[in-house]
């Protein structure tokens, strides 16, 4: 069968199913729509937090970036996976605990206060819609390129089955949807990268074959001979780090810190019944998440060598049929400096900025662009997304791999965008308007509302999925350094510090996250031209300065907290109670 | 509210922190000891097919924090179970007293 009449049959019969799922997990309460109840157990919150996690960029670019940076690529391995270990002994136990339904309403409630309340909400939704308007333009690409229809219309599909489930079912429609996802998103990126493995190396399992020798017989590594393929065409050695240590350093750390802080992954720990449950989920998402993480890495290094040696010197007129579709989606491009008909790949951009189309064709039937070509023999541009989705195509498998891929993608971006608007509406009713604005609303109120703000979430997120803001890749880094730098330090203290009071923990928040936004804000918006390692202070990039915002953060809220009245009893009281799993009153 | 007061709650409280000390000192080492700072050094040792600095910033670290976590959950269980402060076993509902008398408790 052809792969669009696949596509669209794995693509039905998995939103077909995610329908069902909601349809029988509607929200009844706020209890409901918050947190499912409370009584999700703790495998499948394990999963639900891991495909909420898993976004359309660990599905579709993770593999692709690390396939073009090599080693460096550990910086995101270990980063998102590395703040499961900060989340489980230091966070998750003790919010569940606490059992009350958001990070806006821990911290208001800690550091009584309702002005640290507001100052949450206001990070929670600059993250969340941060967050939520990558994978709207997640969905739009994969239906673009697969199904064949016009991003707009592919944003409007995901919008509207997102809407069906998030708005009736809430919190518990979205778990069990996203079990589901899990499953169907891990199958899809399971399939292909043991398949590829087994052609290169022989080897079924993606992580053993990664160092094994390749099955044609030369007895040599994979990974060698990668080093070698990438010598030869000018790039580094792709086990050899470019990334400085102080670099490698502040961006893994930035990001398990902020990964640890990420809202939308906390509340998932207010689901289960109990604090043994929130510890156990924990460790079971981190394997769920390990199992595509230890995959990414293998299928990247598989990617690269077939890559290399599909593209390099081939005929354009021979290329296989991916190359020209994934052209025609303005993905790849290609110049023939040289003209001789072949595409020449090697390091170096073979023109500056992205591909600027023109409506015609040159002499070998190529698209032409208008770039002003470099004087570098590299005759390749690749857009690094596409290398999870064309992978299967590059790699000859059959054509229903590539529909599950497609479903695959679909799965990841749409549970975790179903998880941020959770969370944005949440914020609105619960932080918003019960705690702050509205405190006389009935439960059943505060329902509707809830479902009022995500369907308004929604509509907001599908605008940037169909008009996507040009600085998306930047503001990811923009997300994780404000959680870094604000959510972790105050939560963490709320929880280990008794003394920790209202003055050091809002001071510690507004100094963390003014340094890091007006950091980033400067070298990637203002004057990015600057932004390289003469200017950056000691070396840091952008991605890696939450590092720096959390650790003023803590200094800061120490100091304050020193020279300013020490928190109420009753807030020592409550310390001393989320510390321990049973409640307080021997129920 | 005494339970939570207790000298034994204190105590409980004190292992708590020595054991996740222990494992956070753990996962530095694995992920930017071995992956980042040494991981030069580490280079010049082969595993298997990999340079083993190498595999541990892509692959061994990850294993490494799996491990981290349920070696935490299975010793904070029996912590619970030492002290006493654990939940009351199978009862598989949510603690609503949690959810809903918070505030009123205050």
């Amino acid at each position: 069968m052809a792969i669009q009449t696949l596509t669209f049959i794995f693509v039905g019969v998995t939103f077909v199913l995610y329908i069902g799922i909601a349809i029988w997990a509607r929200a009844g309460t706020t209890n409901d729509f918050y947190i499912a109840g409370g009584g999700v157990p703790p495998i499948a919150n394990g999963m639900a937090t891991a495909a909420d996690w898993m976004s359309a960029a660990s599905f579709i670019s993770m593999a692709g970036i690390i396939s073009f940076i090599g080693r460096d690529g550990a910086v995101y391995l270990m980063g998102w996976t590395g703040g499961y270990v900060l989340l489980a002994l230091l966070l998750a136990p003790y919010l569940r605990k606490f059992g009350k339904y958001t990070v806006p309403d821990f911290i208001g409630d800690r550091y009584y206060s309702d002005f640290a309340r507001l100052v949450a909400v206001v990070s929670v939704l600059f993250v969340s819609f941060t967050y939520v308007a990558g994978q709207m333009r997640g969905v739009g690409i994969v239906f673009s390129r697969f199904l064949e229809v016009e991003i707009t219309t592919g944003v409007l599909i995901g919008m509207a089955i997102v809407f069906f489930y998030a708005v009736l079912g809430g919190m518990k429609g979205i778990t069990y949807t996203q079990v589901a996802q899990y499953c169907v998103l891990i199958f899809a990126f399971l399939v292909p990268a043991v398949f590829i493995s087994i052609l290169m190396t022989g080897n079924p399992i993606p992580q053993l074959g990664f160092g094994s020798t390749l099955a044609d017989n030369s007895n040599i590594y994979l990974l060698d001979k990668l080093d070698q393929l990438s010598m030869e065409l000018g790039f580094t050695a792709y086990t050899v780090g470019n990334k400085s240590t102080i670099d490698m350093f502040f961006i893994t750390a930035a990001l398990m810190v902020g990964t640890a802080g990420l809202p939308h992954v906390i509340v998932r720990f207010f689901t289960v019944p109990k604090v043994r449950d929130a510890r156990i989920s924990a460790g079971y998402a981190l394997v769920f998440i390990a199992i595509l993480y230890t995959t990414a890495p293998a299928l990247a290094s598989f990617a690269r060598v077939n890559l290399i040696n599909t593209v390099n010197n081939a005929v354009y007129k021979e290329t296989p049929s991916w190359f020209k579709n994934w052209e025609n989606t303005n993905l790849i491009a290609w110049v023939d400096k040289n003209q001789d008909g072949k595409i020449q790949y090697s390091s170096g951009k073979a023109f500056s900025g992205k591909p600027q189309f023109l409506e015609v064709r040159g002499l070998e039937g190529e698209r032409k662009i208008s770039n002003l070509s470099t004087s570098n023999k590299n005759e390749l541009y690749i857009d690094r997304d596409i290398m999870v989705l064309a992978n299967p195509e590059i790699a000859n498998l059959p054509n229903w791999v590539i529909a599950l891929v497609a479903a695959g993608g679909l799965a990841a971006a749409l549970s975790t965008a179903a998880g941020l608007l959770l969370v944005i509406s949440t914020s609105i009713s619960h932080d918003l308007l019960k705690k702050i604005f509205l405190k006389d609303i009935t439960d059943k109120q505060e329902l509707f509302f809830a479902r009022v703000s995500a369907g308004f979430a929604i509509v907001i997120a599908g605008y940037f999925g169909i008009h996507p803001p040009g600085f998306v890749a930047q503001v990811v880094a923009f997300a994780f350094g404000l959680a870094a730098s604000s959510f972790f330090p105050v939560i963490f203290m709320g929880i280990f510090s008794k003394s920790m009071n209202r003055e050091g923990a809002i001071s510690g928040m507004i100094i963390g996250l003014s340094f890091t936004a007006s950091y980033i804000i400067y070298f990637k918006f203002m004057n990015p031209s600057a932004n390289s390692i003469e200017n950056w202070w000691f070396g840091i990039s952008p991605e890696g300065i939450g590092t720096l915002g959390m650790l003023f953060n803590f200094i800061v809220a120490i100091l304050v907290s020193r020279v300013t009245t020490a928190p109420p009893e009753k807030i020592k009281d409550m310390v001393d109670d989320i510390r321990i799993p049973r409640s307080g009153d021997a129920s | 509210m005494n339970n939570s007061h207790s000298p034994q709650a204190k105590t409980y409280w004190k292992e708590n922190i020595r054991l996740v000390s222990f494992l956070l000192f753990l996962w530095f080492v694995v992920s930017f000891g071995m992956g980042i700072l040494f991981v030069d050094v580490l280079d010049g040792f082969r595993f298997f097919g990999f340079k083993f600095g190498f595999w541990m910033a892509q692959q061994g670290s990850i294993f490494c924090f799996v491990i981290i976590i349920f070696i935490y959950v299975y010793k904070m269980n029996k912590l619970d179970q030492k002290y006493g402060v654990g939940e009351v076993q199978g009862r598989f509902a949510p603690d609503n007293k949690n959810f809903h008398n918070k505030g009123s408790k205050e």
